[in-house]
């Protein structure tokens, strides 16, 4: 690679920026994940890290983040024009910032997601979006066909950018001796976009791509009312709810609720498949899951060619037997 | 100002953005992709150099499906005056075009290649459409079901320096600005884009229509104009060099438990995920 061996006026040491993604908590535990993506990286080159926190009001974060051990420092930008992070005034500031790093790493959130393309356009950069492993300092799988196939992918740009699908990487421990921080210069103001507001989504539930357990149901769930069940299910294990695209398409439940290739892709630590037969599409949505319960009263059903825990029974017994025994 | 305004009485000036202003409509751009149909069973080839599509059925992206039918929406309910899609590829992208076509978009464009484009490279080639065509809004699916990047949209944002409102569930005109409703991970959140804006098109923004037969019928007779890629003398080479493409790892076979207590401790003591 180019920057390993160029000892000309573009030398750079290796280094690599993390940028902090925050949540209603301020730091959130997806950083921790992506410092882990780092670890693993320096398993194959010595990398400077740093992160950065931009937004209004954040001093706090960056004191957090400043505890994450092995960084060199933690850049903070704190300022108005950062408020609710829009990415037509950040993407101009953090590409500006990426250019003096190899490496440049993002969570493949929403938050993520939105900013990192439009950083790397302004940078001629071709990003690498949703990693789940890295092989070499210039090799990186990724899902593609909804986790059908992985792709390795080696690149040989002046800056790798990365998006990293968290859940692929474990987190790191956070530690007490804290690193400095830098005060930067904040993004500069912008008028073509305008927070109006944000609301989190009405339910005590969790968020379906976030949750620790996802209670999914299928067509074997017969209507509407019957998930009324898999939410009493779910309530009793702080589960998300989801639906197989058969289940949507039959009027039984809301779109967003899908959980598959034409959905939400999850992968929590356990996802219980109920009246649910496995279709490709819905199984590329959450192959990835730690755990996979299936119940379904068909013993041929293919989703139990995937369940770490097959149970044939009809569901409107087995159901409510697990809620009462939780 | 560069964008040509369809006004009869503002002519060529900013203000004919004011949709209270029944002449003031807006042109919408649609970028669509054809992808394997999401119902079939795709496999990586056994040489690890792709994915074998060879004699799979193709269709739209659902997600750019979903950017048609909201152009097509605004455009019933008067706020856009036309409807111009483009996708880039070989000639048999023109079959998902003429789908587009047929779900109420006016004309297309093909931008042909028979060369695989990454994002970056689609998204220089779009922003020569959007400079050509002056769209007010211009829509795309957040991403597309085949390579699941999740860039194109963002891209052309930057590269036209316009505002981006990705992964809408929600859209709405109002005045020179169109209000988006966004899907985060942990709840909604609107923005009010300053137009011309990039939008990106989520699951719950719409639920596309079928299209019937006189519609498939009319939609062989619209204009679709063909520009070849090398016209537009882009640097589109490929950044990223694909090493290998293959199974995940196969789940490892799962056992049958004989009831509701067994699952329970199962989970418990051998998961350990309760």
């Amino acid at each position: 690679m180019n920057w390993l061996n160029n000892t000309g006026s573009q030398f750079k040491t290796p280094s690599a920026l993390i940028l902090v993604e925050q949540d209603p908590s301020g730091f959130s535990a997806t950083n921790l994940k992506l410092m882990g993506a780092v670890a693993r990286l320096r398993e194959f080159i010595s990398l400077d890290v740093d992160l950065v926190v931009i937004g209004k009001d954040c001093s706090a974060v960056a004191s957090s983040a400043a505890l994450v051990p092995g960084i060199r420092q933690v850049l903070l930008a704190d300022a108005e024009t950062g408020e609710h992070q829009l990415p037509e005034g950040l993407a101009p500031w953090l590409a500006k910032l990426a250019r003096d790093y190899t490496y440049v790493l993002v969570g493949a959130t929403t938050f993520g997601k939105n900013l990192l393309p439009r950083v790397a356009a302004l940078m001629d950069i071709q990003p690498i979006t949703d990693i789940v492993a890295i092989e070499s300092a210039s090799v990186f799988k990724r899902p593609v066909y909804a986790g059908s196939a992985l792709a390795s992918l080696a690149t040989e740009q002046s800056t790798i950018l990365l998006s990293v699908r968290v859940s692929a990487f474990a987190a790191i421990e956070s530690g007490e001796v804290p690193a400095p921080v830098v005060v930067i210069e904040p993004p500069t103001p912008q008028s073509k976009s305008r927070f109006i507001n944000q609301t989190p989504v009405l339910s005590d539930r969790p968020e379906l791509t976030t949750a620790r357990v996802v209670v999914s149901g299928g067509r074997g769930m017969q209507n509407g009312e019957n998930f009324q069940l898999l939410y009493q299910l779910a309530d009793k294990l702080g589960a998300a709810v989801g639906a197989s695209r058969a289940a949507v398409d039959a009027g039984f439940v809301a779109n967003d609720m899908q959980v598959g290739q034409t959905g939400k892709i999850v992968a929590p630590e356990l996802y219980i498949a109920v009246g649910l037969s496995g279709a490709v599409q819905h199984v590329a949505g959450m192959r990835e899951s730690r755990v996979v319960v299936a119940i379904n009263k068909d013993p041929d059903a293919p989703i139990f060619q995937i369940a770490d825990y097959g149970l044939v029974a009809d569901l409107f017994e087995a159901v409510p037997a697990l809620i009462e025994q939780l | 100002m560069a964008y040509v305004i369809e006004c009869k009485t503002h002519k060529n000036t900013k203000n004919c953005l004011k949709f209270d202003h029944k002449e003031c409509v807006l042109k919408i751009l649609v970028a669509v992709k054809r992808v394997v149909d999401p119902s079939v069973r795709v496999t990586p080839l056994p040489d690890g150099s792709g994915m074998d599509i060879s004699n799979a059925k193709m269709t739209l992206n659902p997600f750019c499906e979903i950017a048609v039918e909201e152009a097509v929406r605004l455009k019933e309910q008067g706020v856009a005056s036309e409807i111009v899609v483009v996708s880039v590829g070989s000639s048999a992208v023109q079959e998902q075009l003429r789908s587009a076509l047929a779900l109420g978009a006016d004309r297309a464009v093909h931008i042909s290649t028979d060369s695989l484009l990454e994002p970056l490279a689609i998204a220089k080639v779009l922003r020569v459409v959007v400079q050509q065509e002056h769209p007010q809004l211009t829509l795309l699916g957040k991403q597309s079901i085949d390579g699941d990047h999740n860039q194109t949209g963002q891209m052309l944002a930057a590269l036209c320096d316009y505002p981006q409102g990705t992964f809408a569930s929600r859209l709405e005109c109002k005045g020179d600005e169109v209000w988006v409703t966004r899907e985060l991970d942990g709840g909604l959140q609107t923005l009010a884009l300053t137009l011309p804006a990039v939008i990106t098109t989520d699951l719950r923004l719409n639920q596309p229509r079928f299209p019937t037969m006189p519609n498939i019928m009319k939609a062989r007779q619209k204009p679709l104009a063909v520009i070849p890629l090398v016209d537009l003398g882009l640097a589109t080479q490929p950044r990223l060099q694909t090493l290998s493409v293959e199974f995940p790892k196969l789940r490892k076979q799962g056992t049958r438990v004989q009831g509701v207590t067994e699952l329970i401790e199962k989970l418990r003591q051998e998961a350990k995920v309760l």
